[in-house]
């Protein structure tokens, strides 16, 4: 008697303790869990989302993956646009970043205007560009401002169908997706280069250390764990894009010159009604996604140990 | 003669550091600009017209796509759902951070590295079991579903930037808390919040910027034009009036005011916050 009653009161605080998190873990279980597992219940069926219910029909959908030309093109467009990020858009960040860790007049006005592309919606900014890049004519005069300005300024041999030809619509979307991305770089960046202390500078100076070897020998150390975190942030952002594309080709740009994984997901489960096919596509994503991670984190591993 | 020289080279190199940093600006703001000015613009004109500042500026076209191109309509669905995520991530997440950090149930520790693992396994397609899910549970193409969808999103992270932030807090103040006749649920409401502003300020900003931008779940929760928010209502109303580029820029700036004055007052806690989750990722 005398020792169940402390017992009741321990268990009574512990659930008034747990009703504290309650409503997190029972929205997160229902929202976040629940699909996650049915994600892997589902890569096995074939399924279109109504009647009849779903089939279950082993490994076929990771089969027909294997061998889906489209998908793996997707793939290949989606990785086309994250090596164009990670050179182009990270090296513009980590340049920008380094103009401005100093004393520069209008510093503060530099670092507000970088961050304003990546507070936008990404249909805002792709539909902005899709008006810019625009390709008809109207009246003699070309609709698109680009293509007004190449004419008017004695290029008219560049203008372009730029986002109806195969071969550029991938290369401004990349150019679209960088602008509005390399504002986090440049921040991340510039957090990282203000955390190096500045002695460190000065003493290379006076052992006689030029620009480059300042650079080479300390600035990249020891911002190396800053430049594999945006690294990884930039695979997984570009890998993923989608939402831009909707925007700017429409979602008719399935067309297997400008789809990515996302899209092709989404076309699994929208357009052809492949539930059981949409999450096996899913799966196999997040797996390729966790390992480009992984390879870049056991790089940087290597790279600090060396 | 020597020091004359060097001036010139540091001058001519400021000018070029300074060149190349208003350049990149320049093409950052110039599309905004471009934006706002084809808003204004005359629909017979907007096609041919390449001017900066276009001779007749209608500000008529915001009335009309706020009360024709229904954008008042998509603007006020926002305004409630980021509302609505926001105070619902606000209190469920400091509530939940409160007990990771402070007081023991059992399972705690799994269910705190279950939201740490959320964050680190990417699952791109998750929209697909996600619409399933939802509509089993008779969820579809409502407010209250897609209110609840969003403040799973915002969780994760919400919790563990408070739960870093709890840990910090010393228990002294809490200690007297109690002595001053305090509960748990008093200690949290009057203690533990009111000082992790700091940290609420980063959530509510990241989480309505979220909130205000998301597309892909609004597009496949939400079909009923009355309750869709500005991002799909944009590609909702493009799809319809694929020509009418006066309004279509009119719903932009509509949809982008409000995230650059949100952005312009608050952008040293954006800053700040985008480090932590920086080094959090």
């Amino acid at each position: 008697m005398t020792d169940s009653f402390p017992k009741k009161l321990v268990f009574k605080d512990s659930l008034k303790n747990f009703l504290f998190a309650f409503p997190a873990i029972a929205i997160f279980c229902i929202f976040y869990i629940v699909p996650f597992i049915e994600v892997f219940r589902l890569s096995l069926m074939e399924w279109n989302g109504t009647f009849p219910p779903p089939e279950f029909i082993g490994a076929d959908n990771f089969i027909e993956q294997a061998q889906d030309k489209l998908w793996w093109g997707s793939m290949v467009n989606a990785g086309f646009i994250t090596i164009i990020a990670l050179t182009f858009q990270n090296i513009l960040a980590f340049a920008l970043a380094l103009a401005c860790d100093r004393e520069i007049k209008a510093r503060r006005f530099y670092r507000v205007v970088f961050f304003i592309p990546p507070v936008l919606s990404e249909i805002v900014v792709g539909i902005i560009w899709q008006w810019i890049l625009y390709s008809g004519m109207q009246g003699g005069e070309h609709i698109g401002l680009l293509n007004y300005l190449l004419a008017k300024t004695g290029l008219p041999h560049l203008v372009h169908n730029w986002l109806s030809d195969p071969k550029t619509a991938l290369a401004c979307i990349s150019i679209v997706h960088c602008w509005k991305g390399f504002g986090w770089g440049f921040v991340l960046f510039l957090a990282g280069l203000q955390t190096i202390d500045k002695q460190l500078y000065e003493a290379a100076k006076v052992d006689g250390a030029g620009g480059w070897n300042v650079f080479r020998h300390i600035t990249v150390p020891m911002m190396a764990p800053i430049i594999v975190v945006v690294m990884i942030l930039t695979v997984l952002g570009s890998m993923q894009i989608f939402i831009v594309m909707i925007a700017m080709v429409g979602q008719g740009g399935l067309a297997d010159y400008t789809s990515v994984p996302v899209l092709q997901i989404l076309f699994s489960m929208n357009g052809a009604k492949r539930f059981g096919y949409a999450c096996s596509q899913s799966i196999i994503f997040g797996l390729i996604l966790i390992c480009v991670s992984a390879f870049f984190k056991i790089i940087s591993n290597r790279v600090k140990q060396a | 003669m020597k020091t004359t020289n060097y001036r010139a080279i540091n001058t001519f190199k400021s000018v070029a550091l300074h060149s190349f940093l208003i350049s990149v600006a320049l093409s950052c703001l110039f599309p905004l600009i471009w934006m706002v000015r084809s808003s204004l613009m005359d629909p017979e004109t907007i096609f041919t017209e390449k001017s900066l500042f276009p001779k007749a500026i209608r500000l008529v076209n915001y009335y009309n796509a706020w009360a024709e191109g229904n954008f008042g309509v998509y603007f006020l669905n926002s305004v409630l759902y980021t509302t609505a995520v926001v105070v619902g991530i606000v209190f469920i997440s400091s509530l939940a951070a409160y007990a990771f950090s402070r007081l023991s149930f059992p399972g705690k520790n799994i269910f705190f590295y279950m939201f740490v693992g959320a964050m680190m396994i990417p699952l791109p397609g998750s929209f697909v079991p996600l619409y399933v899910l939802m509509s089993k549970l008779g969820l579809l193409n409502s407010r209250l579903g897609y209110i609840l969808c969003m403040i799973n999103v915002g969780l994760p992270l919400s919790i563990l930037l408070l739960k870093t932030f709890f840990d910090k807090m010393p228990p002294d103040l809490e200690d007297a808390a109690r002595i001053d006749g305090c509960g748990r649920l008093g200690i949290w409401w009057h203690v533990a919040l009111p000082l992790a502003r700091p940290a609420l300020a980063v959530i509510v900003i990241f989480n309505s910027l979220n909130v205000w931008n998301e597309f892909i779940l609004a597009m496949l929760l939400l079909n009923d034009k009355a309750k869709m928010p500005l991002q799909l209502g944009i590609m909702t109303f493009q799809g319809a009036h694929s020509v009418d580029y006066h309004l279509l820029m009119a719903g932009l700036t509509i949809s982008s005011i409000p995230v650059i004055l949100i952005y312009l007052a608050m952008q040293k806690h954006i800053i700040k916050g985008l480090a932590s989750v920086g080094v959090v990722g």
